[in-house]
């Protein structure tokens, strides 16, 4: 298989062009081994949909949501004032990025530090190209396959996306669940508010167990995911409860992108 | 004026004048809180309220408890039409003075009595669900036995004046069939009618005596409660309405700006700034870095701390609580409470706020801030809109912008995001690596 090559804004400008859309990898997505395939399967889906985009390479750096959300206001607003420049710099005008967190903070802190863009997450944007007819897929090997999506509490809960998940996810003619705690309800997976980045607080169990517990409960086949995060978390709580080999937690992107054969 | 009108009139007057001082005192105690603009989208904010506070539309997300909760509500609103009419009675020294309504009348003194009813049993079964059924919501840590009572307290009470109401619309009756002077038969009483064989068999002047207890038990009733409020989580019934219109609109996880830290950071990028220049004339000195103590929170998270009825939806919801962590968002509004109300009675003594040596932190460990998600499940559940995670945010912020006090591991992740643009010690040089990869 041919690496995938995609330009960056630096190249792009180089060049004189403007991609359509500018992706935004963020930092789990760029370092984190499991992440980095769900980033190689959205550009695979961009790149058969046909999509002229770019990222920023060396300049993107991280947003600074979990700078701001561990109470360092300071280098949150460091980091933000940073990317703006960036941004702007090279007159962006839409983002789409794979991170729930990465989206919350563009769509929703950036603009009252000067960066106002039209920000999508990945299963809003491979939504609208499904729609479009830009991307087409059948159900391919998930025919009929039991899978269950759990909502990232910053998609969800916090921008109110409930829908485009779930959307994409019907393409696949699987049979799809819901846990009980679903949607506007949904249990957080442990990740958020920084909690990525330190040791559980002292309880009685961690939150992605609790949370896996309840989607293993559903008997899925997948798991799927709109977060890296999450996606951890998850994959973590199915190896604590040793079914690994039957359940598979995959991005809706890998699973569209398996779909296609991609 | 006759004696027992005058006797009415200055218990209602005290009463009211009473319930006046304690609102003023929360409403200032609202205002030592920082200022925020929660003005703008009136049209939307009056829809907010109109759906959460006035249509109870969280409240249905548990059904039980939630359309137990609505008939109570709506008998508490509509049976003090009622009330209207017993104050007027107890000023003028009339009896019923709106039975000339006719047909209106006994539509509404029926009504109420149906909606009594549903109010008593729905008390009851709260009564159970607390303290026979002892759901765990009702039974968590934070809730010791002052929390426990004031509940119960409020259920008890409003079984009392119900009951009161009904007997005295029996006792009514009784009075009024015998052509006792005064007593006309108005209204119609589906419910207390049942309760006039209790009186038949009495002598005039004793259910004459007797209706005129319940008269007073339920008037005064209503205002020993009305003054009750004000020192219990029953506030709610009041602050909902204005809690609900202020409420957060912008996404729910979006962390509100520090200007103060946007212009410091200009400051810091900007290569023509003076970093040694003197502040401007007449500039106060600023403010500081998130939450020590209730000052340093907004207004809206101290009405926040006041509209809470302690109902726990939030921490049965919470993912931290749920896994046995410390954190209970409700804990977090009762002891933003608490300490307010400490600092409302200190500025009471002293006429402005001495300096006690205690902040919030001393009620809120770091324990609790650190194991919050920003998940906003809490947010989401609750039924009049507060928001605990702003508290929390103000907090850490302190935590750590002015004690640089974390996590160990909060450390490595801020230099991490400091130095290399990532939360991992990985560096900008390898971004696009998982190009190159298979």
């Amino acid at each position: 298989m041919e690496p995938l090559k995609v330009p960056t804004m630096a190249e792009c400008a180089a060049k004189g062009e403007s991609p359509e859309v500018l992706f935004w990898v963020g930092c789990a997505g760029s370092f984190d081994d499991r992440a980095r395939k769900i980033t190689k399967a959205f550009v695979k889906l961009l790149n058969a949909a046909g999509v002229k985009f770019a990222v920023l390479g060396q300049e993107e750096s991280c947003t600074g949501d979990p700078a701001r959300r561990a109470g360092n206001e300071l280098l949150f607003q460091m980091q933000a004032m940073q990317n703006i420049g960036v941004l702007n710099g090279y007159g962006i005008k839409r983002i789409v990025t794979a991170c729930p967190h990465c989206f919350n903070t563009l769509r929703n802190e950036y603009p009252e530090l000067g960066g106002t863009y039209e920000v999508m997450h990945h299963t809003q944007f491979i939504n609208a190209l499904l729609k479009e007819g830009r991307l087409k897929v059948g159900g391919g090997s998930f025919k009929g396959r039991r899978i269950v999506f759990h909502d990232p509490c910053y998609l969800g809960r916090g921008n109110g996306e409930y829908e485009a998940p779930r959307e994409v996810l019907a393409r696949l003619d699987a049979e799809l669940v819901e846990m009980k705690r679903c949607r506007q309800n949904g249990l957080c997976c442990g990740a958020g508010g920084a909690q990525m980045f330190k040791e559980p607080e002292p309880g009685t169990r961690d939150v992605n167990i609790e949370r896996s517990e309840e989607a293993l409960s559903t008997d899925p086949a997948y798991i799927a995911a709109g977060c890296p995060f999450c996606n951890t978390m998850l994959t973590d709580g199915v190896k604590h409860f040793n079914k690994e080999d039957t359940v598979r937690v995959k991005d809706i992107a890998e699973l569209i992108a398996e779909a296609g054969d991609l | 004026m006759s004696p027992a009108s005058v006797i009415f009139l200055v218990v209602l007057l005290g009463a009211s004048g009473l319930f006046a001082r304690q609102v003023g005192k929360i409403r200032r105690n609202i205002g030592l809180g920082r200022p925020l603009d929660r003005t703008d989208r009136r049209a939307e904010r009056w829809k907010v309220m109109a759906r959460v506070a006035l249509g109870q539309g969280k409240m249905v997300a548990r059904p039980v408890a939630g359309v137990m909760h609505i008939l109570i509500y709506v008998g508490f609103v509509v049976i003090n039409i009622e009330v209207l009419e017993i104050v007027i009675d107890g000023v003028l020294g009339t009896h019923r003075v709106f039975s000339f309504l006719g047909p209106l009348y006994d539509v509404l003194i029926g009504g109420f009595e149906i909606l009594a009813v549903g109010v008593l049993l729905a008390c009851v079964v709260f009564l159970a669900r607390r303290n026979v059924l002892r759901l765990k919501r009702f039974w968590s840590k934070e809730m010791t036995v002052w929390p426990r009572s004031d509940a119960n307290i409020i259920l008890i009470a409003e079984i009392i004046l119900m009951g009161a109401f009904l007997k005295m619309n029996a006792a009514d009756q009784v009075l009024a069939a015998r052509g006792h002077a005064h007593y006309t038969l108005a209204g119609s009483y589906p419910v207390s009618t049942l309760l006039r064989p209790f009186f038949e068999g009495m002598s005039d002047a004793t259910v004459y005596g007797l209706e005129r207890a319940f008269w007073w038990v339920h008037i005064v009733g209503i205002l020993a409660f009305l003054n009750y409020l004000p020192i219990s989580k029953h506030f709610h019934i009041i602050l909902a309405f204005p809690n609900t219109w202020y409420s957060k609109l912008t996404p729910r996880t979006q962390v509100r700006n520090m200007p103060r830290v946007t212009e410091e950071v200009k400051l810091m990028l900007d290569p023509n700034a003076d970093p040694y220049a003197a502040p401007a004339e007449g500039q106060v000195e600023p403010e500081r870095f998130g939450a020590r103590d209730v000052f340093d929170l907004t207004w809206k998270s101290l009405m926040d701390a006041y509209s809470c009825t302690e109902c726990g939806r939030c921490t049965s919801e919470c993912p931290a609580n749920i896994t046995g962590k410390l954190l209970s968002p409700r804990k977090i509004m009762m002891d933003t409470r608490d300490r307010l109300e400490e600092v409302g009675r200190n500025i009471d003594r002293h006429g402005s706020f001495q300096d006690d040596g205690k902040s919030l932190h001393d009620r809120i460990s770091e324990e609790e801030l650190w194991a919050c998600t920003t998940c906003n499940a809490c947010t989401q559940a609750c039924p009049v809109n507060i928001d605990p995670v702003d508290i929390i945010m103000e907090m850490r912020r302190y935590l750590v912008m002015e004690e640089s006090r974390t996590r160990p591991a909060l450390t490595s992740m801020f230099n991490n995001v400091e130095n290399n643009g990532a939360p991992w010690a990985f560096g900008p040089d390898k971004r696009l690596q998982w190009m190159e990869e298979q």
